[in-house]
């Protein structure tokens, strides 16, 4: 125990005097999840529209102060004939225009009907879809506000609620993503690394010529990583929820217990790594190309795994991120128990055994 | 009891390379035994085989009556090893180094501290710096202390000289005869040709092979021919007259002298003094000299 000890303080030595292990460890999980958190969303806010209203009457004003009052659109101009519309899409700010035909009020009241165009600039398709859906959605209730008002024909009325994530914030879906990724990169990459590199220098030599057993040398190359990377799941939690508003819905004390399943899933990829390199180089090209890319790929962190074509639907589920997000959703956003997720428990936990197993079987007790 | 160290038939091959063939030697107590040849010649291998850390292709070997391969785990208790690169933690202080070394062979650094108090003292004006920082003599004096600190029943020491200067060089083969009066074996390697005359015994190895295996002053013993030093302003001209001579039998620069043996020896040597003297060799001598290892080695491996 008490080799184990000395080994374990030994490791603590080698990260706190290297200042580039140790902005890897924290450095680079603030980062990331701050860059992930602001940088990559598919929300729109305050998109440019222009306005040509033809018709200038009260209902027509107001259905612009509506579009305006969401938040996400903003009346940058108002046009005064359809010429200029050509001319305002060009000029690149406008997104979106809104043409109210003459007469708008009286038609809506007399005739039971008028049309509003919505013209959308759709060179990047996403986003003017995104616009449309807007402010097709703000018309309509401002249509049923005015029917209301005078008991006009009777409507079906859908009402939508979005639950778990009533403002379709995009952060609900990055963070868990984010959170995900940094765990598995700092262990994966820190523990294969930090093996292989006394491999690199030599003093695994030494390492194995002592009566140390190689599980020793491993578990207490681990111990260290374990520990930190239980620090940075809190770091990230906390800014989860303190920058991007994440709700923890669920037990906190479940949602840790599973991080530091999840850390131990990817210590234990990070160990089997480092049994079939031999160099930091590899190790950590091994890690980021093996690990990260198929992770963001394939997890559902940024491309959602049912669109996927059949074959890679079934290859995600291999993915230990994959398992992961949907655990940190269900505890953070639903509130769910061990109850609700303890199959995707069960998998994390078996995969942490397989690849220990088959890391023990791949240790070399001798050089090559 | 049977030697310390038995090697006995050992081949290695790595892919197409042979780097040991039928290589047997033992070593007895309390023997400092060298283990001398240039870089390549598969020093660094049959240490490895020996420290468990290689299978060897053929042959077996045994470290205090334990075979190599099946009993590798009590080898690990009670052998001392210091690799040819310098392997410590050079991000650890000279002292956390020599505790953790200790601590991993289930010992104290005052547990054995008279064992190895001679060298650790050079080095304790420094225990406080990161092994990284150490000059290449001291690294190799704190390296020592590691692999000695758990009191290992044998020792082996993979070119400890290298890269360290002359006089560190001279310290570490004074502390190796040190260790020899505790009673430790050691087997050293080098490629220093000078440094075979300190060993009690000698392996020469060249190309994976053994030459020799002897105390160094029978080999230079049995060196059969005459040899003289020569030289001159003009080394280089001087070297291809000598070679172009139809008497010499073999010429070496060693140095600043050139070493030459003649095919009949002292019968020779008038002959090649005045068919030097038809040239115009400035500053010439040629100095009658005893063998040296490297005379040996380069005869034997010719």
């Amino acid at each position: 125990m008490h080799q184990f000890l000395v080994f374990v303080r030994k490791e603590f030595y080698h990260i706190f005097r290297d200042k580039r292990t140790l902005l890897i460890l924290f450095g680079m999980p603030v980062v990331q999840i701050i860059l992930f958190g602001f940088a990559i969303t598919n929300e729109i806010r305050e998109a440019k529209i222009a306005v040509l209203d033809q018709s200038h009457d009260y209902y027509s004003r107001r259905l612009t102060d509506k579009l305006v009052a969401s938040g996400y659109l903003i009346t940058d101009q108002y046009l005064q004939s359809n010429n200029q519309v050509e001319t305002a899409f060009k000029a690149g700010e406008i997104k979106m225009v809104v043409v109210i035909p003459a007469k708008f009020g009286e038609d809506f009241f007399h005739q039971k009907k008028v049309t509003v165009q919505l013209l959308a600039d759709a060179g990047d398709p996403n986003t003017a879809t995104t616009l449309l859906n807007y402010a097709t959605a703000i018309i309509s209730s401002y249509q049923q506000e005015l029917e209301l008002q005078n008991n006009l024909p009777l409507t079906i009325n859908t009402t939508v609620r979005m639950r778990y994530n009533p403002a379709l914030k995009s952060v609900f879906l990055f963070v868990p993503g984010v959170m995900t990724l940094i765990l598995l990169l700092v262990s994966a990459m820190m523990t294969s690394i930090t093996i292989t590199r006394e491999k690199e220098l030599g003093t695994m030599e030494i390492l194995l010529v002592s009566p140390l057993p190689p599980a020793m040398i491993i578990i207490g190359k681990v111990m260290p990583y374990i520990l930190l990377a239980f620090v940075n799941a809190v770091i990230i939690l906390s800014m989860g929820v303190g920058i991007f508003g994440m709700p923890i819905k669920g037990s906190i004390l479940l949602l840790l217990l599973e991080c530091v399943l999840f850390v131990l899933t990817s210590l234990s990829l990070g160990i089997l790594i480092s049994t079939v390199t031999n160099t930091q180089q590899t190790a950590m090209m091994a890690s980021m190309m093996g690990l990260l890319m198929p992770t963001v790929l394939l997890s559902g962190f940024i491309f959602p795994v049912e669109s996927m074509p059949e074959p890679l639907q079934v290859l995600s589920n291999v993915m230990p991120a994959k398992w992961f997000i949907i655990i940190l959703k269900d505890i953070m956003l639903k509130g769910a128990g061990l109850r609700d997720i303890w199959l995707q428990t069960g998998i994390l936990a078996g995969m942490t055994l397989f690849f220990l197993g088959i890391s023990i079987r791949n240790f070399k007790i001798r050089l090559n | 009891m049977a030697n310390p160290i038995i090697v006995n038939g050992i081949y290695k091959n790595f892919g197409a390379t042979q780097a040991l063939q039928d290589i047997s030697f033992e070593v007895k107590e309390a023997e400092l035994f060298g283990l001398i040849g240039p870089d390549g010649a598969g020093k660094s291998t049959l240490f490895r085989i020996l420290t468990t850390l290689l299978l060897a292709d053929k042959g077996n070997a045994t470290v205090n009556g334990l075979d190599v391969v099946k009993q590798y785990k009590a080898i690990r208790k009670i052998a001392g090893y210091m690799p040819g690169r310098f392997s410590l933690y050079q991000d650890l202080t000279v002292e956390e180094n020599l505790h953790f070394f200790a601590t991993i062979f289930n010992t104290t650094i005052t547990a054995n501290y008279d064992l190895i108090k001679d060298i650790y003292e050079q080095i304790a004006p420094f225990k406080k710096r990161l092994a990284g920082q150490l000059s290449g003599g001291m690294k190799q004096k704190l390296a020592l202390c590691c692999a000695l600190v758990h009191k290992p029943v044998v020792l082996f020491l993979d070119e400890p000289t290298t890269g360290v200067d002359p006089v560190s060089r001279k310290e570490f083969w004074e502390m190796l005869k040190g260790l020899k009066g505790k009673g430790i074996p050691v087997l050293v390697s080098t490629p220093y040709m000078d440094e075979a005359v300190l060993c009690d015994r000698v392996a020469l190895i060249q190309k994976g092979a053994l030459l020799e295996i002897d105390t160094p002053q029978n080999i230079i013993h049995r060196f059969p021919q005459r040899i003289w030093a020569v030289r001159a302003e003009n080394m280089f001209a001087l070297l291809l007259a000598i070679r172009a001579f139809p008497q010499t039998a073999s010429c070496y620069a060693f140095g600043e002298y050139l070493h030459v043996t003649l095919k009949a020896g002292e019968a020779d040597l008038a002959s090649l003094q005045a068919y030097l003297q038809q040239q115009e060799h400035t500053e010439m001598k040629i100095l009658p000299i005893t063998a040296s290892i490297e005379d040996c080695f380069m005869a034997l491996s010719a």
